[in-house]
């Protein structure tokens, strides 16, 4: 660890993770030195405390049964130059009282925004979202999942990029290079919910040999006609999921070794807003030296405003989730059909509930997910998680997880 | 301004004809409007304290943005400071004189823009007791109207009248409205629900005159009286012609608004 000064915590931050990282850092450290007199950070953020219990045994002794966790995510921001250029530092870390591969930390952010008269420029670390659909985040490929954080993948790491966007009349096109690649966090050995056998990510290799520092691009045109928003995208590089291939450990332990290819992905997606229905679909290809196949998610949403005379809102979510590969999927969603609640009160606290659950439609297994939220006071958020795996079938991805059936309680204090 | 022509005209050349009690409520509307035509852009903050019947209270503070679309309704942009927890989220609103409005709204922890249905008007905004429609870009075309007296509000002389929403999705069968006769501006509003029962009453206070023209209430105070709940919501740091263009209420726009 760290000693003393500003800089050696760089300097270790460097050997430790890899040296664009660090300077990335060292350039953060030093704007944040800069006398406050001189500009106007604008400072929020969240400090939480999450416990997780797990309801049944573990499918492997060494992998923990209850776990507490800290969490803290500040962002400083700052606008000059009449609101034309902006700056971004938002840095994660969690500590983890039983995982040492969920006790992480990661630049989420940290990027020079300019703001021109119809474009926009965007360097750093930063972060991007593409697709309209609730279960399944299907075309969103630019970031990559911070898995450790929830395994629902909508944690992302921050991706080093530059970005260019330009808004026309013919609607937005967005231009990215992308020149270091983030792997995938994963459960340690502790971890839970985590796949049988583990995943050990010391083992990672790649297709290219320049493995992280292939650079990457993608381009994407998106719009909106009428009712209608619709985005379609192309991406190069690196695919943010990684294959897996047994390894035989020294010990005798059989492990899986993440594997990158590189692929080309198009994807569109597209959404009608239609009164109290949103009409979804995404849908992409994907290419690599191993496979080539289509997947695609789609569904409705419908909500009812102002249920039994009150203020609250219903809402009905269905989705499909449909890959080409079939059983040889690298998702256990290849042929599931996702189906849920939504009930927000519209209180001043915020309560809101969703209740879901994914059944793939060939082998039967369930995943069923409840999560609640709402704020007490000014400035603190509560909020619940369950899921339970069921009936989980052998050929299902997510045979692994079938003992992982948890409850999360997460209490953030926002600043 | 060619509404307002249109509407003196009308008085010029048929001065004897009687006017129908919808007629004077739907000029009345038309000069409300004409009037608060022309200001081209604005920024501002805003503070909503909300209260229940327990007394117990809950701060909303958001920063707005507006542009005035010519033959259209207006386009807002709404980013949220407090709760800290929905900090950095913002909505997009393109408002339409009949058609649906079109609405996008930004989820900065998945840094996400999401098309959302505007026919939630309706249901309250941010946990208070405006709903959306009552924030809503009010284009004479969302209403029909009638008069129904001259009268007094605290000594200053008003016309009192109602409007009916033409959106089915309204929370509203009426609104009874009064309007200061000399300036043009609602003074007071009441809302009916859909059982036509009293829902809400709202009170505009500290009214402020911006580029010598244009009438800006320093507070609303909207009070459920079935509830017993009430939201006051605060306006400051009113500033026009700012300089804002079309390009300053875009999907990208939201993502950068903080």
């Amino acid at each position: 660890m760290w000693r003393n000064s500003p800089m050696q915590f760089v300097a270790w931050y460097c050997r430790r993770n890899n040296l664009w990282q660090g300077l990335a850092f060292a350039g953060a450290l030093l704007l944040l030195l800069i006398p406050v007199q001189v500009c106007a950070w604008d400072v929020s953020g969240y400090l939480s405390v999450e416990g997780r219990g797990f309801l049944q045994q573990p499918l492997d002794s060494r992998q923990y049964d209850n776990d507490f966790s800290l969490a803290l995510e500040p962002e400083f921001a700052r606008e000059w130059d009449q609101g034309r250029q902006s700056f971004v530092f938002r840095p994660f870390a969690r500590l983890d009282s039983k995982d040492d591969e969920r006790s992480h930390w990661d630049i989420r952010e940290l990027q020079w925004i300019y703001a021109g008269d119809g474009w926009e420029t965007r360097l750093g670390i930063g972060k991007v979202y593409w697709g309209v659909t609730e279960a399944m985040h299907l075309v969103d490929i630019i970031n990559q999942t911070d898995l450790v954080e929830n395994i629902d993948g909508e944690d992302k790491l921050g991706q080093p990029m530059a970005k260019l966007s330009l808004e026309r009349d013919w609607g937005t096109l967005d231009f990215f290079l992308l020149p270091y690649f983030r792997e995938r966090s994963f459960p340690g050995v502790e971890g839970r919910p985590r796949s049988q056998p583990r995943i050990d990510p010391d083992l990672v290799f790649y297709e290219s040999s320049r493995e992280q520092k292939h650079l990457d691009y993608a381009a994407r045109w998106s719009h909106y006609i009428g009712e209608w928003d619709i985005g379609l995208s192309y991406f190069h590089g690196t695919g943010r999921d990684p294959l897996f291939v047994p390894r035989r450990l020294r010990g005798g332990e059989i492990v899986l070794a993440p594997y990158y290819e590189i692929i080309n992905q198009i994807s569109l997606d597209l959404q009608a807003t239609l009164g109290e229905w949103l009409w979804k679909l995404e849908i992409m290809q994907r290419d690599s030296d191993s496979d080539r196949f289509t997947a695609a998610t789609g569904g409705f949403e419908y909500t009812r405003v102002g249920i039994f005379d009150s203020d609250a809102d219903l809402g009905v979510v269905a989705e499909f989730m449909l890959d080409e590969r079939g059983d040889e999927a690298s998702t256990p969603f290849n042929h599931d059909l996702f189906a849920g609640l939504r009930w927000t009160a519209n209180d001043a606290q915020s309560l809101e509930i969703l209740f879901g659950a994914i059944v793939d439609w060939e082998n039967g297994s369930t995943l069923v997910n409840l999560e609640a939220s709402r704020r007490f006071g000014q400035n603190y958020l509560l909020s619940v998680q369950m899921r339970g795996w069921l009936d989980t079938d052998r050929q299902d991805l997510q045979y692994g997880f079938r003992q992982d059936d948890y409850v999360q309680v997460e209490l953030a204090r926002y600043f | 301004m060619k509404k307002l022509l249109l509407v003196v005209l009308v008085f010029l050349a048929f001065p004897v004809l009687a006017e129908t009690p919808e007629e004077k409520g739907l000029a009345i509307a038309r000069e409300v409007d004409a009037r608060d035509t022309g200001w081209g852009d604005f920024q501002a903050g805003m503070s909503m304290l909300l209260k229940n019947r327990h007394g117990e209270e809950s701060l909303r503070q958001m920063r707005v943005k507006g542009l005035e679309v010519e033959n259209d309704g207006d386009k807002s942009l709404i980013v949220f400071d407090q709760p800290r927890d929905v900090k950095g989220t913002a909505l997009l609103t393109f408002s339409h004189k009949v058609k649906d409005d079109d609405q996008w709204l930004y989820l900065p922890a998945l840094k996400r823009v999401k098309r959302i249905a505007s026919r939630n008007k309706s249901g309250p905004f941010m946990g208070s007791e405006f709903a959306f429609e009552d924030l809503a870009s009010q284009e004479v075309e969302k209403y029909t109207y009638k008069f129904i007296r001259d009268d007094e509000l605290d000594g200053t002389p008003v016309f009192v009248m109602e409007r009916y929403p033409v959106s089915k999705y309204s929370g509203y069968t009426r609104q009874l409205a009064w309007i200061d006769k000399a300036r043009y501006i609602p003074l007071k509003i009441e809302f009916y629900d859909r059982k036509n029962s009293l829902l809400k009453v709202l009170v505009f206070r500290g009214y402020k005159q911006y580029l010598d023209k244009y009438w800006r209430a320093d507070e609303m105070f909207m009070d459920n009286r079935q509830t017993g709940k009430s939201t006051l919501l605060t306006w400051k740091d009113y500033r026009f012609r700012t300089g804002l263009k079309d390009n300053d209420f875009t999907r990208n726009s939201l993502k950068r608004a903080r």
